[in-house]
Parts: structure tokens; C-alpha cells; sequence
């Protein structure tokens, strides 16, 4: 046998490459994240709604996949903490004809913002909404969150957790989001499908993308990051339209994915319109 | 339908005035949140925007309505939100995101006695110091201080256009009494009325910079739609907007916003002076606090006491070079404010060991009577 031939590497562009800022890669985010999988699936959804990339506006908040923002080439904007969703609605109320992504963690968005969330949700902004959901604050290294399984272990209750995790689409549903759907990151096309609905949805839209955290909750919970994706593909049923109060994330049983909800309904900048500008031009 | 500018004669209280000032300015965006005393500014936006195209919203709390004004600044937008003590001590981490990222807003604190809930319907200016310090890091603010319904609209238009020429938040520190006292308002014609808006980039979309100031050390600012991609961030950021952590990026950083205030003041710094030029001694006021103390001046010339009034106008920045230059031949300075010692501080501290320098404070509730302006005086010197 002689030496293996050199084989001549010909750079081939990523098909995602104008969306990215190149220059700033590689990424912050660890072997094993799944933040990456999902923000890919936004990018393809983005790409693949044919809309020019001038008129999207991507915000996220602070944390890990709070840097979404920071890695998408288009006008993109990092925020503070939880603020993620009221600055989207500045951007959208001054300027409707933007489409509004906030790509953000669990902490951010329901913890620290969850106010913002549900009213957000209540006003119907036309807005969408990509919850990274880990389970965990991931950033700050692994603290219990609003998401946390109950009994689950992080550097804050190292003993189990002694509070019960949101139902995400639950909340979004009851606050008057008009657009729910909840995916793991490795149901990449499914996600990036229903990114893409929630995009082009009229409304305040809402997925959950559940994705692991091996090194800040897989590592104290004993879940190496290929068990989390087995159980992913293994302990996931997927059910559209299924009653949101059945959506607890349970991996001993089933969790529910799917599309739980697809409204229409009058958005907040549709209904500001009609009452306040068509109205002051005649009289 | 009313025009932005609705010029005449007005009998009308502070608040709508500062909200009539915002529409002449050009303002198009209010994120508002209800609190005693500033509630009238909101309730006028909601009505008055929609005249103009404009859009007012109702946020959940004065975190989103102070958020949502940045927001609505990147789409090209001139913004505001106001607001008073409880609600401005929330809008504080979002303003030092505002001063980092570079965008221009109005925020109205229309101050109430406080600690906590205080006197909710009662005046007092002891946000002044919160004003400058309130969000964490270092920073400069521009605060301006109104005296009358008339200054409301005033220097309402002026925060906007500082805050459109230098990329910055600007307060209006007014107060209770000040917000809900109505006044003749003069509102002049449109043409008469100089507003500044942010200078726009021009030129190549490609690798834009939109933190590379120009010549007066501002950046010119994109808008959302444009082309340009920005990317905004709350970290430290080089000229691109891109996060770098590094001591000499920071300083970079610091360097650019310190000093396109710092070396702007005679352009930001606005003064009133009142017998000024032969006084001995120097009453330092603002806003309603300088109502009276223009009486107290009055009241000790006519007992035989050279005394004059310095009024601030801009309170921050400071006017440090003016006090310094002052305290060389002045006997000294009472400072006249609606709190326990707030600017007498500034003034204690740029007066030095040249002159002393007074306080002629009030806990809040009311106004400082010139006759405590007086004593304190007669006591003093």
C-alpha cells in the first residue's frame, strides 16, 4: 500500500452562509449543545419563506442562545436580560412591516421575561417567538429554571429540584399566543417546517425547540448527550392539535411535539391600524 | 385632525405640554406605562400620535415601555417614554443598554418624593443623583431640568435633538409640580421650531460600522430595513458592533462614550443667569426650585445682599468649569432643591475648598420657601 493519495479539499459554501455573519464563527456554544441545531432550523425556515432578509429583525435576550442574535447576518439586536420580546415589539409597532424572530433561552424568556411573554402573547404582536429550551440556565453554569424537571439536579438543587417546570405551550396558549408548536432539535425539518408556519403566521407565534445541555444539566443528571437525543427520537410522540394541558415534559412518559395551535386573529399592529390610523385620517 | 405642530396660545399643565413638545419634535413612538405624576404625558401621546402617524403603546411595566422605545429608535424612529421615581428606578438597567448601544430616546421622569412609593402626588427632585448614577457602569447622561409648562415643550424638542445628534438618551428631570401646574403655553410656528435628526449613513451597505463615530465623535446611525445588518449589543463592542472582550476594546469603547458628551459641553451645557455678574453671593437652582429662588434673589438684593441665581438648565453634565470659576470670587454658594442634598453636593465638590457651599434642601412635598432660602443665607455669610 503506498501513501493515501492528498486528496485537494475544494471549499464548498455552507447553504446558509449569507445568513451567517462568517467572520465571528466558530460559535460560543459547547460540543454537544443543541442551540446550533435549532438556530439552523430558524435560519433554514427564514431562508426558505423566500422574504428579503432586509425585512427580518432577529432580537434575542442574554444567555446561551441569547447570542443567536449575534451570529445571524441581518440587522440583529442583543439585549438584556428577559427583554428580549418588548424590545421585538418596539421594532414591530414602530415599524410593522419587519418580521420580528426572538431567538432566546427558557431563562430569558419565562423566567426573567416571562411577563413580557404572556403579553406579548395577549396582544397577539405579530411576532415570533423560538424558546432554545434546556431545562437549564446554561450560561451561568447550570442553575434550576422555571423550566427545570421537578427533582432534576442543577448547581442550585443539588439535591433535586422542589418546584414543577412551566408547560410552555400551555402558558403561550392561555396568555392568547395564535401559533403554538413544540419540536426537539433533532427533529430538524419539522422544526425548521414549523419555524417557517410561525414566520409566516399573522400573529404572536411560539415554538418550543427542547434541545440538550450535556455539560450543565446532562452531567449532573446522569444523561451522557447521545441518551438525551435517544430519548428524543425514543420517549416523543407527535400529536397535532393535542389539548395544551396534556404538554407536561415528562420523559418517563411520552412528550407530546406537534402543532397544538393555528388561530386567526387580528394582530396588535393590525387592530392599532384600523382603530387609530384609518380612523384619525377621517375625521 | 391636529398638526404636529400645534401652534397658539395654550393654557395647558406640563405634561401635555412635554407631550406637545414630542410631537413638534418629531417623536412617532411612545412606550408608556401609567404612574402619578407623568400619567398625562402618556395619556396625550395615546391621542396626539395618531395624528401624525404615530404609535403609542401600553407595556406591562416601565422595563418594556423604556425597552420598547429602543426598539422602536433602531427603526429610524424619534421615541420616547415617561414615567417617575418607582418606575424610572425599573427603566435604569435599560438606559445604560441605551447609553452602550447608542440610541437615541427621550425619557421623562416627572419626580414624586420618594424613597419607594413616597408622595406619588407630590413634587420633589430627588432623582437627580439617580439620574446620573442609576444604571450600572460608567457612563454620561444628558438631564435637563424644565421650570414651567412653557420649558416642557421647550426643552422637550431640545432633548430630542440633542439625543439625535449624539446618539444618546437624554432626561427631562421635571417634577409633580412642575407636570400638573398649567400655564400659557406659546407654541410657535412649525418653521420656527429648529429640530435635529440623526445622521444617516451613506454610502457602501457592505461591512458597515455602525459605531464609528464621525467627526463631531458620533456615529451616523442605520435603520432596521435598510441594508446595512447591524448588529447591536449590550457587551463590549468595537466599531462594528461585534462583542470583543478585551481591556483595550473596553477602554475603546469607554473613550467614545464619555467623550462625545465630554467634549461636546459648551454645546450640551445650557445656563440661566440671573445678577449674576456682580453677585457675592450664588444661589445654584433648577427647575422648580429656581421659581423660588429667583424670589429669593429678589428678596435679598432688596435688604442690600449682592446675591445672584445660577439656573441649570443642563444639569448633567454638570457645569463644573462655570461653579470652578465662580468660586474664585464669589463668598460662596446655596444650592436650592427639592432633596435632603443632591446637587449641593456637585456644587460643594467643583466649589472646593474656594468657597463654601450650602444646602437649602426640602424632604419633599413642597417647594423650598425663599425665606429658608434667606436665613440660611443670613446665617451662613
Amino acid at each position: 500500500m503506498g501513501s493515501p493519495a492528498v486528496k485537494k479539499e475544494v471549499p464548498v459554501p455552507h447553504p446558509l452562509e449569507d445568513l451567517v455573519r462568517m467572520e465571528r464563527i466558530p460559535h460560543i456554544w459547547c460540543s454537544g449543545c443543541g442551540t446550533g441545531s435549532v438556530f439552523t432550523a430558524c435560519l433554514t425556515a427564514m431562508k426558505n419563506t423566500g422574504i428579503n432578509y432586509d425585512d427580518f429583525a432577529m432580537v434575542s435576550g442574554i444567555g446561551c442562545s441569547g447570542r443567536g442574535a449575534g451570529y445571524i447576518n441581518i440587522d440583529s439586536f442583543h439585549t438584556t436580560h428577559g427583554r428580549a420580546i418588548p424590545f421585538a415589539t418596539g421594532i414591530k409597532m414602530a415599524r410593522p412591516e419587519t418580521n420580528v424572530i426572538v431567538f432566546s433561552g427558557d431563562g430569558d424568556l419565562f423566567a426573567i421575561g416571562g411577563n413580557h411573554f404572556i403579553h406579548a402573547a395577549r396582544r397577539n404582536m405579530d411576532i415570533t417567538v423560538i424558546c432554545v429550551n434546556n431545562f437549564i440556565y446554561g450560561m451561568t453554569g447550570g442553575q434550576a429554571a422555571a423550566t427545570t424537571p421537578h427533582e432534576a439536579k442543577s448547581s442550585t438543587s443539588m439535591g433535586g429540584n422542589p418546584e414543577s417546570p412551566f408547560n410552555l405551550p400551555l402558558l403561550a396558549y392561555a396568555a392568547g399566543a395564535t401559533y403554538v408548536a413544540r419540536w426537539t432539535m433533532l427533529h430538524s425539518r419539522d422544526l425548521a417546517d414549523s419555524i417557517e408556519e410561525a414566520i409566516n403566521h399573522k400573529g404572536f407565534s411560539f415554538v418550543e425547540a427542547l434541545s440538550p445541555c450535556p455539560i450543565n444539566y446532562g452531567r449532573r443528571n446522569k444523561q451522557k448527550p447521545l441518551d438525551t437525543l435517544r430519548e428524543y427520537h425514543a420517549n416523543t410522540i407527535i400529536k397535532n392539535n393535542a389539548d395544551p394541558g396534556e404538554l407536561g415534559i415528562d420523559f418517563k412518559q411520552k412528550v407530546i411535539l406537534g402543532k397544538f395551535v393555528d388561530i386567526e386573529k387580528p394582530s396588535h399592529d393590525e387592530q392599532y391600524h384600523r382603530l387609530y390610523h384609518e380612523t384619525s385620517t377621517k375625521s | 385632525m391636529k398638526p404636529a405642530v400645534d401652534t397658539g396660545k395654550h393654557f395647558i399643565n406640563g405634561d401635555i405640554a412635554c407631550a406637545e413638545g414630542a410631537i413638534a419634535a418629531g417623536c412617532l413612538f411612545f412606550g408608556g406605562y401609567p404612574i402619578t405624576p407623568a400619567t398625562e404625558v402618556a395619556e396625550h401621546m395615546s391621542e396626539r400620535l395618531p395624528h401624525v402617524g404615530g404609535t403609542y403603546i401600553q407595556m406591562e411595566d416601565e422595563i418594556a415601555a423604556m425597552t420598547s422605545i429602543l426598539g422602536g429608535a433602531w427603526t429610524g424612529k424619534k421615541t420616547m417614554t415617561a414615567t417617575s421615581g418607582p418606575g424610572f428606578s425599573l427603566m435604569m438597567e435599560t438606559v445604560g443598554l441605551a447609553i452602550v448601544t447608542e440610541t437615541p430616546c427621550v425619557v421623562v421622569n416627572v419626580q414624586r418624593g420618594g424613597p419607594s412609593t413616597g408622595l406619588p402626588t407630590q413634587g420633589a427632585q430627588a432623582d437627580m443623583m439617580q439620574a446620573k448614577w442609576g444604571s450600572h457602569g460608567d457612563y454620561e447622561i444628558i438631564a435637563l431640568a424644565p421650570s414651567s409648562p412653557q420649558e416642557m415643550f421647550d426643552l422637550t424638542i431640545t432633548a430630542f435633538n440633542l439625543s439625535e445628534k449624539y446618539r444618546t438618551p437624554v432626561f427631562i428631570m421635571s417634577d409633580e409640580i412642575v407636570g400638573h401646574m398649567s400655564e400659557k403655553v406659546v407654541i410657535p410656528k412649525k418653521e420656527a421650531i429648529k429640530t435635529i435628526s440623526r445622521i444617516q449613513p451613506r454610502g457602501k451597505k457592505n461591512n458597515f460600522h455602525p459605531f464609528k463615530p464621525g467627526p463631531n465623535g458620533v456615529a451616523p446611525m442605520p435603520s432596521i430595513g435598510q441594508g446595512y445588518k447591524v448588529h447591536v449589543t449590550g457587551l463590549t463592542h468595537d466599531e462594528k458592533g461585534y462583542p470583543v472582550m478585551s481591556v483595550d476594546t473596553q477602554a475603546e469603547m469607554m473613550e467614545r462614550l464619555l467623550g462625545k458628551i465630554r467634549n461636546n459641553l459648551d454645546d450640551i451645557i445650557m445656563t440661566d443667569q440671573y445678577l449674576l455678574d456682580d453677585a457675592d453671593i450664588v444661589i445654584v437652582s433648577y427647575g422648580v426650585s429656581s421659581r423660588t429662588s429667583y424670589t429669593a434673589v429678589d428678596m435679598a438684593r432688596e435688604q442690600g445682599i449682592k446675591a445672584g441665581l445660577l439656573r441649570l438648565i443642563t444639569v448633567w453634565p454638570f457645569p463644573d468649569r462655570l461653579i470652578k470659576e465662580l468660586a474664585l470670587r464669589v463668598k460662596g454658594f446655596i444650592t436650592v432643591e427639592i432633596n435632603m442634598g443632591q446637587i449641593s453636593r456637585e456644587v460643594e465638590r467643583c466649589a472646593g475648598y474656594k468657597a463654601p457651599s450650602y444646602l437649602a434642601g426640602h424632604p419633599g412635598g413642597a417647594v423650598v420657601p425663599p425665606e429658608q432660602v434667606i436665613s440660611i443665607m443670613k446665617e451662613a455669610f
